[in-house]
């Protein structure tokens, strides 16, 4: 289990504060849809998505995207047990959605773009070391149910 | 081998066209001995690498960036055919450096986060595609020659 610092979970939540989870979380799984193609296959339902605009303008594509985002801002309250917080998504990505888990591990290296292309400047290294290790310690949780 | 569109091209090398490599350079090596501090173990002769401040100003990191990056232009240069165009770069890391291929990944997502936080919107979902295409593309030509 990824050790957070003081400053890591200060410097997760403060950033984490000016997020609007419902454009990041659309962005975040539209640009992972767009990057990562073969990533559509979990989304089948989704309809249209055909371009990258097309992604991106999904509805279905945004209300997910905010769910799962969603979902990261609770994970963020439980830095310290980041697996139990993930047990049963865990167990749900493997038992029913069937997810390799290193899809995890590229949504969460997306976020880190999409967090760097909000903030700029201000997504300074020390900052991106630490969402790095948010994001590997979410991917981690997430596949510590995996059998 | 990997094959690139037009289009892929283009997004690539108009932002490339924008970069200064010096100081880019210098940020995509700072910041991977920041985010993930296990690769300052191939640098121990840059000297001060004792804290994030320190990494990003030491002048060896800066000047070393530098030469990185402009290999990866050299890259840029032959997207057809990044195998031959790193071949050497590819026996030199493994047969004197003794790197990792898994850290080429890593360089390769410092330096699109980099181009996220330097070109904001600009960054768009199928800029970032070509980028991810290309860096994932160098990584594994410079692992290559691997044995």
């Amino acid at each position: 289990m990824g050790h957070f610092t003081e400053e890591d979970k200060g410097t997760i939540t403060s950033l984490w504060g000016k997020v609007n989870v419902e454009d990041v979380g659309g962005e975040t799984l539209g640009r992972l849809l767009v990057v990562y193609p073969w990533t559509q296959r979990f989304f089948d339902s989704f309809g249209n998505l055909s371009s990258a605009s097309a992604i991106m303008g999904n509805p279905k594509v945004k209300a997910h995207g905010k769910k799962v985002l969603t979902s990261l801002g609770d994970a963020i309250k439980n830095l310290d047990d980041l697996k139990g917080t993930f047990a049963q998504l865990s167990e749900l990505h493997c038992d029913k959605l069937h997810v390799d888990p290193e899809n995890f591990r590229l949504l969460g290296n997306v976020l880190v773009t999409v967090l760097a292309i909000h903030f700029g400047k201000e997504f300074t290294p020390e900052v991106q070391a630490s969402w790095q290790k948010m994001v590997a310690g979410v991917a981690s949780a997430l596949s510590s149910r995996y059998h | 081998m990997v094959h690139f569109t037009a289009e892929e091209k283009a997004a690539v090398t108009s932002l490339w066209s924008k970069m200064n490599v010096e100081e880019t350079g210098g940020e995509a090596l700072g910041r991977l001995l920041v985010v993930y501090p296990w690769t300052q173990r191939f640098f121990d002769s840059f000297g001060n690498l004792s804290s994030p401040s320190a990494i990003l100003g030491n002048p060896k990191v800066k000047a070393h960036g530098k030469k990185v990056l402009t290999s990866f232009g050299d890259a840029i240069k032959n997207m057809d055919n990044l195998k031959t165009a790193f071949a050497k770069l590819s026996e030199l890391h493994c047969d004197k450096l003794h790197v990792d291929p898994e850290n080429f990944k890593l360089l390769g997502n410092v330096m699109v986060i980099i181009l996220a936080t330097h070109f904001g919107r600009e960054f768009t979902p199928e800029v970032q595609a070509a980028w991810q295409k290309l860096v994932s593309a160098v990584a594994i030509a410079l692992a290559h020659k691997y044995h």
